[in-house]
């Protein structure tokens, strides 16, 4: 995919969001760091361009609510978390650039409930590249991509911006 | 490198510094929000070992681990080993057939906890050893800083008051040293340690020289009991000569900061009115601590020395 | 005393008594030294062979503390006797720092009583200078000398009353024997536990300066020189100490000096790290303290090497660093660690055996120090070469407090000889009593 097409892929996934709720005012982006954070720039560009709506977005870090924590180890590195108000009572759109296991959204969905209850939790994927280890599906997806488990996906655009392509590299190891 | 332990600044590198401060400025985040808990530390037991008694960092190290969803025990032996007939390593041994994941330990002797971590298979954390090192209360002034000047390096800081019986004159020493800022010392001469210079401080007796032109001031408190030991002739004395009041800061660059490690003996270290208001950033510290305990606690779990690997600290990035 | 006949076969003897090294056999027969030399009728003797190993007299420890009577769980006078013949010492003298003080007739009569029946090594008790160790009132010096006491010592509780020590110092000129001073100034002590300087500066710990003991050593020398007394200066640590023995002994003072195996060779930076088996007092010094020592070791200002030997149980030790007590046991490892002034070409074999039996036998009047032809035979085999993992809990003294515990270290007694009878062997142990 290359940022022509991500660009694409957004737009398509704005539509289907703003067709989908029913009071725009309520609706609530939330990033998840790194890769959710340019991408859900561009999707509030792309409501402010079809509706006219200002809509907040969030960047919520999900490190702290990882479950392999518990494990013997280097610990992950934490990003950022801005939250600029509650969730309570809205509809909340969690972005994240690859989903791949699940286990990133069910700790991100841990983490949204601390800052309050939304009215519903939805999630949009740039990629889905299969392989779930929890029941979590996606509300919208951009591509979706078979790969193998043990292949890395990654963005190679800065963060930040969409220049730049995603592109699928293989790499040995887990991903 | 900083290992299984945080035994004091002295062992880390300033990546490892770094790395705690970034993390310690995310944990600030879970700090100001409603709910102020993560799940990070479920089901994990953190000892809070004082054999000296502090309120105030017990419970800054209590806040931290609690916000991490740790279990936290206070432990406090109530005096040194001399009074019992236990010593301080068989308390260690006997704490660590209860499998805690990381402990907490303050004591009046310098060294005690590096006694205590060569016999321990969970990290030990340093919260306060004798006049040696307090390497948190260090961090989280670093932290304090970089958030008031947004950076360390080139800075110039001065530490006034008991040098030589303190802890968290040493920390500092080496931490603002490795972040790149000048530290310099002011303190009456008997206060001063032997080869202090030896530390990369510069020394000076007069207060007015050693705040001319610096960006932080910090001073530190005045044990009551030093009095009797002919260190000083009296409070009056020190306050007026060492005591830091806006007369005396006017040396220092406009835009200076006082930091105080608390708490203050007020009119003595500091005056009244720079207790409460600024240029001093007191009560930001404490907040800090709390960030950095829970960093430090972060970055130290997982760390039990039986089959573990030891890892360093500073090195990796995040899977 | 035993009649039996020893032949120690092929070694290098040195002798400083007689300032002799060169290679020979020595023949042992009745408790003396009945022959040296090539070509000896030794037939029917116990032979121990010495190739390529040092024949010694036996090593005389000026300074040790075997804790007997009364802190029998850190060592007693067999244990003690056992651990210094295994480190190639022929006869050791304690300090009068056990419970009860040794400032009484009956106690020194006590523990010589006790080492003739428990220890292989020749045990000499040094009397308290002072009753109780309080500084305050001298003790029956005639009488202590009497029973067997060879010198007068407060050791690590100096008489701080410079009124006190004089009158020590004249009263012993009636016995004829030192007085040892443990020079430190208490009051500039304080609680210090370590050198004053770097080291005590990083490790956040009381500093003990070289002021402390400095002052304490020039005082001393200086009732010395007044009351024509030999006064003998213990564990001498520092530059500043070294430099005024030297200079009153350039005056003529009657004074002797010690030094011990730890103040040769390591400075405090072995405390970093908190190790309390490296807390001893005086403290390690710094390196430049540490060659001053050893200057005045070749130099002659020191006369001897004395071990110091402290024992302290393991519990004691695993406190903090401010209360632990300070001390090391040193007997097993004297002779391995002070080699490296040889290896470092600073003392010959002869000099360095003669600091470590000669002049201490000299300081104390006692026989030993000598190979010479009737001289009681007390010797040491010394492999120079041997490298060897020293572990004290191996050990024969009932402690372990040693800085070198797991250190390879080169150089070994493999036999000692007391009065004519074969007491350690390093294949076989200790081999009597």
């Amino acid at each position: 995919m290359n940022d022509v097409a991500i660009r694409r892929a957004l737009m398509r996934i704005a539509h289907e969001v703003l067709e989908r709720c029913e009071d725009l005012e309520r609706l609530y982006l939330v990033a998840i760091p790194n890769g959710g954070v340019p991408l859900a720039r561009q999707l509030t560009a792309n409501f402010k361009q079809i509706a006219d709506v200002n809509v907040i977005v969030g960047i919520l870090d999900t490190t702290l609510y990882r479950d392999d924590l518990k494990l013997k180890g280097e610990r992950p590195l934490l990003r950022e978390t801005e939250m600029p108000s509650a969730v309570d009572d809205r509809v909340v759109i969690l972005v994240d650039d690859v989903v791949k296991t699940g286990r990133t959204i069910r700790a991100a969905m841990d983490a949204l409930m601390d800052f309050g209850r939304p009215s519903s939790v939805q999630v949009v994927g740039l990629v889905d590249r299969g392989h779930r280890e929890l029941p979590i599906k996606l509300d919208y997806v951009g591509k979706n991509v078979p790969t193998q488990a043990h292949e890395l996906v990654r963005m190679s655009g800065q963060d930040g911006n969409l220049e730049g392509a995603l592109e699928i590299v293989v790499m040995p190891g887990e991903s | 490198m900083i290992g299984t332990d945080l035994l004091g600044i002295e062992d880390l590198e300033r990546a490892d510094i770094e790395r705690i401060l970034d993390t310690a400025e995310h944990m600030r985040e879970v700090g100001r929000r409603v709910v102020k808990k993560v799940p990070t530390l479920r089901g994990r037991t953190i000892v809070n070992l004082f054999f000296e008694s502090s309120t105030r960092t017990r419970a800054s190290f209590e806040i931290a681990g609690k916000r991490l969803s740790a279990d936290v025990i206070n432990f406090s032996p109530s005096s040194s080993s001399l009074k019992k007939s236990e010593s301080i390593l068989d308390t260690a041994r006997t704490l660590d057939a209860m499998d805690p994941d990381a402990v907490v330990v303050r004591h009046s002797v310098a060294g005690v906890p590096k006694q205590i971590a060569d016999v321990l298979a969970a990290p030990v954390i340093n919260a306060g050893d004798g006049a040696h090192e307090h390497p948190t209360q260090a961090l989280l002034d670093l932290l304090t800083v970089k958030l008031e000047k947004g950076r360390i390096d080139g800075l110039t800081v001065t530490i006034v008051g008991d040098i030589l019986h303190s802890r968290v004159a040493r920390s500092n020493i080496y931490a603002f040293g490795k972040m790149g800022a000048e530290v310099r010392i002011a303190a009456p001469p008997p206060m001063i340690p032997a080869a202090v210079e030896t530390l990369g401080v510069k020394v000076f007796t007069s207060l007015r020289e050693a705040i001319e032109g610096v960006d932080v001031v910090m001073a530190l408190r005045i044990q009551s009991e030093r009095l009797a030991g002919c260190y000083l002739p009296s409070v009056r004395e020190y306050s007026s000569t060492f005591g830091i009041d806006r007369e005396k800061l006017k040396y220092a660059k406009e835009d200076v900061i006082v930091m105080h490690p608390g708490p203050v003996n007020r009119g003595v270290e500091l005056s009244h009115d720079l207790t409460d208001h600024r240029p001093s950033v007191i009560l930001d510290q404490v907040r800090n601590g709390v960030a950095i305990r829970m960093a430090v606690l972060y970055l130290l779990s997982g760390r039990r020395q039986e089959d573990a690997q030891r890892i360093d600290l500073g090195s990796g990035e995040g899977r | 005393m035993s009649d039996r006949r020893i032949w120690i076969r092929g070694g290098r003897i040195l002798d400083p008594a007689a300032e002799r090294d060169e290679s020979g056999d020595v023949l042992i027969e009745g408790g003396v030294i009945a022959a040296t030399g090539a070509g000896l009728d030794a037939r029917g003797a116990e032979v121990i062979d010495a190739n390529g190993a040092w024949i010694a007299p036996g090593f005389v420890d000026l300074h040790s503390h075997l804790r007997e009577p009364g802190q029998e769980y850190k060592e007693d006078i067999a244990s003690g006797g056992r651990s210094a013949v295994a480190g190639g010492f022929a006869a050791v003298a304690c300090m009068a720092n056990t419970q009860p003080v040794n400032d009484d007739p009956a106690m020194t009569d006590f523990i010589l009583d006790r080492a003739t029946q428990d220890s292989p090594a020749r045990v000499y008790p040094i009397a308290a200078a002072t009753r109780g160790l309080e500084g305050v009132v001298m003790t029956e010096m005639s009488a202590l000398v009497g029973a067997g006491a060879v010198a007068f010592s407060d050791d690590g509780k100096t008489i701080m009353d410079g009124g006190v020590m004089r009158h020590v110092l004249e009263y012993s000129r009636l016995v004829s024997v030192p007085v040892i001073t443990h020079g430190e100034d208490r009051y500039l002590v304080a609680n210090g536990v370590v050198n004053e300087g770097p080291v005590s500066t990083k490790l956040g710990l009381p500093g003990n300066p070289a002021v402390a003991e400095e002052i304490l050593v020039v005082r001393d020398l200086i009732l010395a020189e007044l009351t024509g007394a030999h006064l003998h200066v213990a564990h001498v640590s520092t530059r500043g100490a070294v430099a005024a023995i030297r200079q009153a002994r350039d005056r003529g003072v009657h004074v002797t000096a010690e030094v011990t195996p730890h103040h040769l060779t390591l400075t405090d930076e072995a405390v970093l790290g908190y190790d309390t088996n490296a807390k001893v007092s005086p403290p390690l010094r710094s390196a430049a303290d540490v060659r001053a020592c050893r200057e005045g070791l070749v130099d002659g200002t020191i006369d001897a090497i004395a071990t110091d030997h402290a024992p302290h149980a393991v519990h004691e030790k695993d406190l903090e660093f401010t209360v632990a007590p300070p001390g090391l046991i040193g007997f097993e490892t004297a002779f391995p660690v002070v080699l490296d002034l040889v290896r470092n070409s600073e003392l010959s074999p002869l000099e360095l055996v003669r600091r470590l039996s000669t002049n201490p036998a000299r300081i104390l009047k006692r026989p030993g120090g000598s190979l010479e032809v009737g001289a009681p035979a007390d010797v040491a085999i010394l492999d120079p070469d041997t490298s060897w993992t020293y572990d004290p809990a191996k050990g024969y003294s009932k402690s372990r407090n040693s800085p070198w515990a797991g250190w390879t270290l080169t150089g070994r007694a493999i036999a000692t000889i007391v009065g004519g009878r074969l007491v350690y062997h390093v294949e076989r142990g200790v081999l009597y009593p």
